[in-house]
């Protein structure tokens, strides 16, 4: 079952959450950011061109358009391909592992799997960040040596940036996944 | 607890048939690797797994049975397949059923002496055997330090799929007591042109181990070891590459087979590399011999060798006049610039001298750029070593005397002082001195205060000199290096075959019902190109900066000489 629910990210723009529950030990959690809005393109590619069409007029020279255009269009696909991130998402399978994804505006997807060994917990920390203080949620790896001790902290969500309240979603939501592993005894 | 299972996607339309495969209890994961079909006979089956576990050393075993009926479901064959269980007695036993052609399967378990009376959970994992036998899993290089039993459940899979190969051999159009189903079935795959490749290596492999052992053989042959041969070798940076090509040449054609992943792709490497920077000399030779710009070049060298002289004397005017407006020491000056005026003037009748025979010279040594383009660019960067030449010797010349002035100054600013550099217990000590001694001093720290702008700017502009050639080398250096060092091979088959190259796996929710398992799809997550160039970067004998920012300064300031770029060959100093 699915459900979507709206949330407002730290700065302030409109996120959405969405939940599915694919089994008892299965959940999947997407926050989707807002989509590249047409208004902005155009506005950054006219400033682009109205500035390069000011070259030409001082210089006379037709290379300062074609390499505007050029320089648009790389610009571009090295936004959607590498910047803009729409949706990034959790998917968390009790018993096999933490599935970290970041979809990029292009389609590109970016995957990391965490295996539930290495997962000791999901938590929610504070940070200072610039002027403000934001919350974010984190995966704690578990240190191979050190049985109390993280190795390793893998934040989560760090393009979208929820706020508190989706967070706590997000948390509850992996914390009745993780608790099932601490019921059911351990055979190694 | 939640029972995993591991099903290879090829074995899906399967007809029906007991399950193979392997069961991790600690991960309470069951790997199923392929399926028997009937008619088979118990007893050979087990045989044949205790061959099989023999061989790969994995405890390969029957794990359950698979029922793929097209018609209804019929009673018996459950019943059937449930006496399965007793014969082969695993525990749990895993019954996998597909109806018709749903993609929904249902997957039960039968445990005799279970503890938990409850159902448990069971996810269904598909994977693609093919890719995940020929992937190789690259941990996260800060794991070096994890002991053995905290290897990553995944990589345990993977070796299990990897090293059940000899399981793979047969199949199920055979002839033969047991007939399996797995990824073979669709189809076997093999490259003709890769076994023909593979045979004909062997022979080639020998010619070349023999004609390199006849190569390092002169070599190494007392005649070349001589001074000043000797010294000559090893300034030339073009031995020093040739020297590193031939190693690679004699790691690639040595007859033991690779024994792990990374020595295989060490190799693949060092052959693609070889091979492309070859290509790529003889596409510059071509070049350069086409219109004859060879001798164009040769034609040029003179002129410009000339032009550089004539620059260097006008400079040599201008410092003996009054430079940037400084007023320098009129004596000083004259002698100082005659003596460098003279040495350019020797030099340039050097190169005139071997000017007929620099044409001749230049086409011998542009043939050897079939050797590989490093190969070319190093014979560039030492064409310019030689030819700037004299600007080192400048810079030498310099950098002594200012050297001697400077450590003069400081000692006898300590005389002047009163004071003393103690050699044996390494510090200042006072000291007495007699009067014509402080006399003498006070003058000779004079003369030396007054004479030291001269001489510091000759220095200062010779050694401005002398690093724009070292910058230009090293960058000619840097070049070099990113094409002896750059896996070209890793880098193909991450775009071409990136499944090969695994950093991890992904999992994608495919479509549920309710009341059946939960299916799952593992790919491979493939590593990135970053990781591929670190993880099998080729290792060079690579010159990166001997010295900090903060120790060149400090050099340059006392007039020391500089070598910027350490050889990994070169002694610690």
């Amino acid at each position: 079952m699915a459900e979507e629910r709206r949330f407002r990210s730290a700065s302030g723009v409109p996120i959405t959450l969405r939940r599915r529950q694919h089994s008892a030990s299965c959940r999947e959690l997407a926050v989707r950011g807002p989509r590249l809005q047409l208004r902005s393109l155009s506005a950054a590619t006219s400033a682009v061109w109205l500035a390069a069409y000011g070259l030409f007029a001082l210089s006379e020279n037709s290379m300062v358009l074609s390499a505007a255009i050029f320089i648009t269009l790389i610009g571009l696909i090295i936004y959607l391909h590498f910047v803009k991130i729409d949706q990034e998402s959790l998917l968390v399978i009790g018993s096999l592992g933490i599935q970290v994804t970041s979809s990029y505006a292009s389609g590109k997807e970016s995957t990391i799997f965490i295996e539930m060994g290495q997962v000791k917990d999901v938590v929610i920390n504070e940070a200072i960040h610039m002027q403000k203080v934001i919350y974010y949620l984190c995966i704690l790896l578990q240190d191979p040596e050190d049985p109390q001790g993280v190795s390793e902290v893998v934040p989560l969500f760090q393009s979208s940036k929820p706020r508190l309240d989706c967070l706590i979603e997000v948390y509850k939501s992996c914390q009745e996944i993780l608790e099932q592993r601490k019921t059911v005894p351990q055979s190694n | 607890m939640v029972l995993k299972v591991f099903f290879p996607s090829c074995c899906s339309s399967a007809d029906s048939g007991i399950l193979i495969g392997r069961w991790i209890s600690e991960q309470n994961s069951a790997v199923i690797l392929a399926v028997v079909h009937f008619p088979f006979i118990p007893v050979q089956v087990k045989q044949y797994l205790g061959e099989v576990q023999h061989v790969t050393k994995v405890s390969v075993s029957v794990l359950g049975s698979w029922s793929n009926s097209k018609q209804e479901k019929e009673e018996s064959l459950s019943k059937f397949l449930e006496d399965l269980g007793t014969i082969f007695c695993h525990e749990p036993w895993i019954q996998i059923s597909k109806e018709g052609d749903s993609k929904f399967w249902s997957c039960s378990t039968l445990q005799k002496h279970s503890k938990s009376p409850q159902e448990e959970e069971i996810i269904l994992v598909y994977y693609d055997q093919r890719k995940v036998m020929l992937s190789h899993l690259h941990p996260p290089l800060d794991t070096a330090g994890q002991r053995a039993e905290d290897a990553s459940k995944l990589s345990a899979i993977f070796d299990t799929v990897a090293r059940s190969q000899v399981l793979f051999m047969t199949d199920r159009y055979d002839e033969g007591p047991i007939k399996l189903t797995h990824w073979q079935s669709e189809g076997v795959e093999a490259s003709i042109i890769v076994e023909l490749l593979k045979q004909a290596s062997v022979p080639a492999c020998m010619l070349l181990t023999f004609l390199l052992s006849l190569l390092s053989g002169i070599c190494r042959s007392r005649v070349l070891k001589f001074w000043p041969l000797s010294f000559l070798w090893s300034k030339l940076s073009t031995c020093e590459q040739l020297g590193h090509r031939l190693q690679h040449l004699q790691v690639i054609s040595s007859n033991k087979k690779a024994q792990n992943q990374n020595q295989l792709m060490r190799k693949a490497n060092i052959f693609v590399s070889l091979l492309i920077d070859v290509a790529l000399g003889i596409l510059l030779m071509s070049w350069l011999y086409r219109k004859n710009r060879i001798g164009h070049l040769a034609d040029t060298l003179i002129p410009v060798a000339d032009h550089v002289a004539e620059e260097l004397q006008d400079l040599l005017q201008w410092l003996m006049g009054a430079p940037a407006g400084l007023k320098m020491n009129r004596a000083l000056d004259q002698v100082l610039g005659r003596f460098f005026l003279y040495h350019i003037h020797l030099w340039i009748s050097y190169i005139h001298l071997l000017s007929p025979f620099i044409e001749m010279i230049l086409w011998y040594v542009g043939l050897s750029a079939c050797l590989g383009l490093t190969v070319a660019l190093c014979i560039l960067s030492d064409i310019l070593a030689l030819l700037t030449f004299h600007i080192y010797c400048f810079y030498v010349y310099g950098a002594r005397l200012y050297c001697l002035k400077i450590y003069g100054l400081s000692s006898l600013w300590r005389l002047f002082r009163g004071k003393k550099w103690n050699v044996l217990r390494q510090r200042v000590d006072s000291c007495s001195y007699d009067l014509d001694q402080l006399f003498i001093g006070t003058l000779l720290f004079t003369i030396l205060l007054f004479l030291l702008p001269t001489t510091a700017l000759y220095y200062l502009v010779f050694t401005l000199l002398r690093l724009l050639v070292v910058i230009v080398q090293g960058l000619i250096h840097l070049l070099v290096d990113l094409i002896d060092s750059l896996p070209l091979y890793s880098l193909i088959l991450r775009l071409c075959r990136s499944y090969r190259l695994a950093a991890g796996v992904k999992f994608r929710v495919l479509e549920q019902q309710d009341g059946k398992p939960l299916r799952l799809l593992m790919q491979i997550n493939p590593l990135s190109y970053g990781g591929v160039v670190q993880t099998y970067r080729l290792p060079t004998y690579s010159c990166y900066p001997r010295d900090s920012w903060a120790s060149l300064c400090k050099k340059l300031f006392l007039g020391e000489l500089i070598y910027p770029w350490k050889h990994k060959g070169d002694k610690q100093n």
